[in-house]
């Protein structure tokens, strides 16, 4: 099943580090992911990284890129998770 | 910090705090499936039609849960099964023991990968038809016999008054469950739930059933989320019962969104309608995902203390004023459970001596669902195990609410003494019962009547 369209929030969490950013943004620009905001911050004494991204153009299914940037989160000692941006609507706003 | 197009970065984080400390999570998406085409003359080709529509009808509902649940990261716990009672499926088919349709839906169960289906069920509030006759006698072997399925009776409404001979029925057939099941605790009662009032779109088990006035086929969606509502109140300890009714309702909003959210998506790609988000408080023995706990941060030493049951009215109201504004179609049990077995804190308070039987059927008066998954002993007579199911039942119909009791008498076992059912059933304390006898009233049998509540036209 593809998932892969209109926008979905990818937060990175974790300690903060050299690379992190170039770590994640490589993987959405393999799969031709376009960024179209970016935060960084530290949160609740976490560094914290929020993007939103349009999938349209993405080459991988959603599911494979959430696996894709999963790993390379292992990799950097983060925790990553991308989420439809729906749910942050739903929840958020009436 | 600014926003990232319409969300702030902390209403980000507050969901995804809500998902991976809190438990947020959707607890079941269940899917109603009517089974009223599927009934002949014949129990053996009612059974084929039964397996092929449940397979038929259900195949994706687990990829599609998980296809769902991964898109928004928002677990989603259970995928389970309802359908229509099979006192009614079965009774065409002139057979006296239906055990056989019980073990085609732990089948077909099974086969699309669910692990629970619930409506082996009778309506038996005003009395017994031939297939009601047959639930009751298979009730013991088709419980002792199944993994999956679930059973349901129910025997009083606010319109009909309470069937006292089913319930007495019912006190011996728990009995006889246990003791078929006494190797495991006792299990067999855990998935059989007594109701007054029972609603015909509940998406929980044990008493999930695809009511008469249901369509075709339907997806109905139980919320969880006591951590979230927990951890809401413990930042709120200065708060007075006022603000933090409005703290409650604020978060009980935002929780059923994401059934909403979940329940439209999953309805739309299996193709069947939305039917209704149950608001309910559905705890697990996981750390923190507990309604006793939420109870004791509002500020009582335990659950179970005096003051429970207004700490229970404010909790439970406020779930479901925050919740109807969410939802566009409410439904089932919709409130706070508090189940023994399956919340950490409510095993506390009775462990602690803080929260007794009579305490708990007080609490039951302000909230869904009644006294569930609660353990006495084993030898505990028939007509009181009858009796408890009576009072509770007598709460419902003068309530104008649903009541239930899932009581295990624990084969073997005293009060004090713990038993455990492992998985999501969790484990309970064996507790103490009345024992004087209710026996010359339960032998009298017949009807109470239908209390002036239900003049209402």
């Amino acid at each position: 099943m593809t998932v892969a369209d209109g926008r979905a929030i990818i937060t990175v969490l974790g300690q903060d580090r050299v690379g992190i950013l170039a770590g994640i943004t490589a993987v959405l620009a393999v799969a031709n992911v376009n960024i179209l905001d970016i935060s960084q911050t530290i949160l609740q004494e976490f560094f914290t990284m929020i993007m939103i991204v349009d999938l349209k153009g993405s080459n991988l299914d959603f599911f494979d890129l959430q696996k894709q940037l999963k790993t390379r989160g292992e990799e950097l000692g983060v925790q990553v998770t991308m989420q439809q941006a729906e749910v942050f609507k739903f929840m958020h706003r009436i | 910090m600014p926003t990232l197009f319409s969300f702030t970065p902390e209403e980000i984080l507050e969901t995804i705090r809500m998902v991976q400390v809190e438990n947020l999570d959707i607890r079941t998406i269940t899917l109603g499936i009517s089974l009223r085409d599927c009934t002949t003359g014949s129990l053996k080709e009612t059974c084929r039609r039964v397996y092929d529509k449940i397979t038929r009808r259900a195949e994706k509902l687990v990829a599609v849960g998980e296809e769902v649940a991964t898109a928004y990261g928002i677990p989603i716990v259970n995928k389970r099964i309802a359908v229509t009672p099979i006192a009614q499926v079965g009774e065409p088919s002139g057979e006296s023991d239906l055990t056989p349709l019980a073990r085609t839906l732990d089948l077909a169960a099974e086969a699309v990968g669910v692990n629970f289906i619930g409506g082996f069920s009778a309506l038996v509030h005003k009395g017994f038809t031939k297939g009601d006759r047959a639930i009751f006698k298979s009730l013991p072997e088709a419980l002792a016999t199944t993994e999956r399925v679930c059973a349901s009776i129910n025997v009083a409404t606010t319109r009909a008054g309470m069937n006292m001979d089913a319930i007495a029925e019912l006190g011996q057939l728990i009995k006889e469950t246990a003791q078929l099941t006494a190797d495991r605790g006792g299990i067999g009662c855990a998935k059989l739930v007594t109701f007054c009032n029972a609603p015909e779109d509940n998406p929980f088990m044990a008493g999930a059933f695809h009511g008469p006035g249901e369509p075709e086929c339907v997806l109905n969606v139980g919320i969880s989320g006591p951590g979230v509502v927990l951890a809401a109140v413990r930042q709120h300890p200065e708060a007075d019962l006022g603000k933090l009714a409005t703290i409650i309702k604020n978060t009980a909003f935002k929780v059923t969104r994401m059934g909403e959210l979940v329940g439209r998506e999953v309805s739309a790609r299996l193709g069947v309608p939305f039917g209704i988000v149950d608001l309910s408080l559905a705890p697990t023995n996981a750390l923190g995902d507990s309604v006793a706990e939420i109870l004791e941060a509002i500020g009582l030493e335990r659950c179970g203390a005096h003051g429970t049951t207004a700490a229970l009215a404010l909790l439970n109201d406020a779930v479901k004023k925050g919740g109807a504004m969410a939802s566009s179609y409410v439904g089932g049990l919709s409130g706070a459970f508090i189940p023994v077995s399956e919340d950490n804190g409510m095993i506390r308070a009775v462990e602690s001596g803080a929260l007794s039987l009579e305490k708990l059927e007080a609490m039951t008066a302000v909230c869904s669902v009644g006294l569930d998954m609660f353990a006495i002993p084993g030898d505990t007579p028939a007509d009181v195990i009858a009796a408890i199911i009576a009072d509770e039942a007598a709460i419902g119909m003068i309530n104008n609410k649903t009541t239930a009791v899932r009581v295990i008498p624990v084969p073997g076992k005293k009060p004090g003494d713990m038993v455990e059912f492992g998985g999501l059933l969790g484990r309970a304390p064996v507790m103490d019962v009345n024992n004087f006898s209710p026996a010359v009233m339960i032998r009298r049998g017949g009807r109470i009547p239908a209390p002036l509540q239900a003049l209402g036209n």
